[in-house]
């Protein structure tokens, strides 16, 4: 594909949330949004005034609220969660595990203020390790949509799919990378730019930031391929495999702790399927904090500069 | 065994016969598995048999028949009292329940939707039944069927945070199919230290259950958990809503059953000794067991 830099503004993923179930609803009578009472916040307000009757408050009480979900699948339902990552994938995780991943119910959680981009509300609500803790439940599909296009697909998806799966969306509008012809298909990594010198592997709105990263080291003479993993689980080995082959170094990107997300889950299939030196960009073991979303990127290594900073000093050493 | 009882009048007798056989299974699985909790499916049995012989709309040999009413056991650590209540209404056969707590069986420690046909939830972790209960009620609610569902916890459980999340959400979507039972025997795993029997005191203070469940907007009912006629009148009664969610509140003795287990938060897990075993079998009038032996059967009975 052909992309020109910086990238366009894209939309908020949380109000492709709302429209996007909405107009699944709109097709399939068993959707419900189940709602945390934040549903103003995450724009299943938008899924309210389409369908009033199936929005279903379920007060400030994730526990139950997961529960009750797990519940309306065993009964055909097809239940929507709104709420925050941060409350959506640690605070149930217990009734996720138990009630949800192991017995396989159609459950679609769905949350969105992923990553750094919170609103500057600090380290309760911002949640790094949500990818490493979902992915490793079993039977739990993980998705990190990368733009407002894609984030569309993937919750289309996701209502088609009979089983447990966690799409991980945004707050902030950032940076659209897919055209309207873009397709999702799911556990499929996708290469947005091919490299000679090094590939960056990322997900999410993340991949956004390292193409911009990439263009800033391709003016440079380093060719930096790009390869975008929707799908954190399951993993595109085929495609990771590849990456390892054609470059000698393996970069992951990720707004997310180092720890057991997209760079945990490389370094898993490369050290079985081709042994490769893997570094790893994200957040340290670090504690988090608020502020504004440009200083949080910077602050963590996380914005383009950053990026390609920490690229290009790992490819000349 | 293909249509739903519910209808039926009580053979009051039947009911308390099969409570007992659900307590000789309880007693005889759980030696044999030497795993397993004893004292509360011992507390559970006659409400387990009121349920399973009169008040459920259920069709064992199609245990996923869409209008079913559900039972959910959030207290899931009483597993072998379940199953033992499925296997004698004929959901599978009551030889199996020789292999509870095995590997690769479908009886596990706790309940496994995913093995057993006939399990309505997963549960294990205290607190969550009520809540995938709660779910299966308003799914009925907006799918317009006619089914209850039913969920069975303990008064130690209801010490978890999310009981009290879904008893105050039942009540605002009017889910007077939702039908809570607590089998407050009064003690739990190893509870608070006190001046109670074995120096531990009850999960609640008296009336305190009620008083909660009631303030939190459900309707309550109260009954001896041991009467097997009584507790066909109150979840008769539970079962006629009036726009709330329904808990009956079971007063019941961990234990029940057997004499020297009665009482004790010891019996909440615990290995059976040989002359234990002849002891309990000959209080639940059967035979002297032979020890590791095949269950006697619906059949033989």
């Amino acid at each position: 594909m052909t992309l020109t830099t910086p990238l366009p503004t894209g939309r908020p993923m949380r109000e492709i949330f709302g429209e996007t179930v909405a107009e699944l609803a709109a097709e399939d009578p068993r959707i419900y949004m189940l709602d945390g009472d934040v549903g103003s916040s995450t724009r299943a307000d938008i899924f309210e005034k389409a369908h009033p009757d199936r929005y279903l408050q379920m007060g400030i009480a994730e526990q139950n609220m997961l529960g009750v979900a797990a519940g309306m699948a065993t009964m055909g339902l097809v239940p929507f969660i709104s709420t925050f990552v941060s409350f959506a994938v640690v605070r149930p995780l217990d009734q996720i595990r138990v009630l949800i991943a192991q017995p396989r119910l159609n459950v679609k959680i769905t949350p969105s203020y992923a990553g750094l981009f919170t609103g500057q509300t600090g380290m309760s609500h911002i949640i790094v390790d949500d990818l490493a803790i979902m992915r490793s439940l079993p039977n739990m599909v993980c998705v990190a949509p990368a733009d407002h296009v894609e984030a569309r697909l993937a919750l289309r998806w996701a209502a088609g799919y009979d089983g447990p799966c966690y799409v991980r969306l945004g707050r902030d509008a950032t940076a659209q990378l897919f055209d309207d012809d873009h397709r999702f298909e799911l556990g499929r990594a996708l290469w947005i730019r091919e490299g000679r010198d090094v590939t960056l592997v990322s997900t999410g709105a993340q991949t956004t930031r390292t193409v911009e990263a990439a263009e800033l080291l391709a003016a440079e003479g380093i060719s930096a391929g790009v390869l975008h993993v929707a799908t954190v689980k399951p993993l595109d080995v085929e495609a990771l495999v590849a990456a390892a082959e054609r470059t000698d170094h393996v970069v992951t990107v990720e707004e997310h702790t180092i720890l057991g997300g997209l760079g945990g889950a490389v370094a898993e299939v490369l050290s079985e399927h081709r042994p490769t030196r893997i570094h790893r960009i994200g957040l340290r073991d670090v504690d988090v904090e608020s502020g504004p979303n440009a200083e949080l990127l910077d602050l963590y290594g996380l914005s383009s500069e950053r990026v390609a900073e920490q690229v290009r000093a790992l490819v000349r050493a | 065994m293909t249509t739903a009882i519910g209808a039926a009048p009580p053979d009051l007798g039947h009911l308390r016969e099969m409570a007992r056989r659900i307590r000789v299974e309880v007693i005889r699985s759980v030696n044999h598995a030497r795993a397993g909790h004893i004292g509360g499916p011992l507390s559970a049995a006659d409400i387990l048999a009121v349920l399973y012989f009169h008040v459920l709309r259920i069709r064992p040999d199609h245990p996923a028949w869409p209008d079913r009413d559900r039972f959910i056991l959030s207290k899931g650590h009483s597993s072998i009292g379940l199953y033992a209540a499925m296997a004698l209404r004929g959901y599978f056969p009551v030889e199996e329940l020789l292999t509870f707590d095995a590997a690769r069986s479908r009886l596990q420690g706790h309940p496994d939707m995913t093995r057993l046909p006939g399990l309505d939830m997963s549960t294990g972790s205290l607190g969550m039944g009520i809540s995938a209960a709660m779910g299966i009620a308003l799914g009925a609610r907006l799918t317009g069927r006619d089914v209850r569902a039913f969920v069975m916890l303990g008064d130690g459980e209801c010490q978890e945070g999310e009981v009290w999340e879904a008893a105050m959400s039942a009540p605002r979507y009017g889910l007077d199919n939702l039908i809570a039972i607590v089998d407050a025997n009064r003690l739990q795993q190893y509870g608070w230290p006190g001046d109670g029997p074995d120096g531990r005191i009850p999960p609640q203070r008296e009336g305190e259950l009620a008083a909660k469940w009631a303030a939190f907007g459900w309707r309550v009912l109260e009954v001896d958990g041991h009467d097997v006629g009584e507790l066909v009148r109150i979840l008769g009664q539970a079962v006629a809503g009036d726009g709330r969610p329904c808990v009956v509140i079971a007063h019941t003795v961990k234990g029940k059953g057997v004499s020297f287990m009665e009482g004790h938060y010891f019996w909440h897990t615990r290995a059976i000794k040989p002359e234990e075993l002849s002891a309990a079998m000959a209080e639940l009038g059967e035979p002297p067991p032979d020890v590791g032996g095949p269950a006697t059967t619906e059949a033989g009975r």
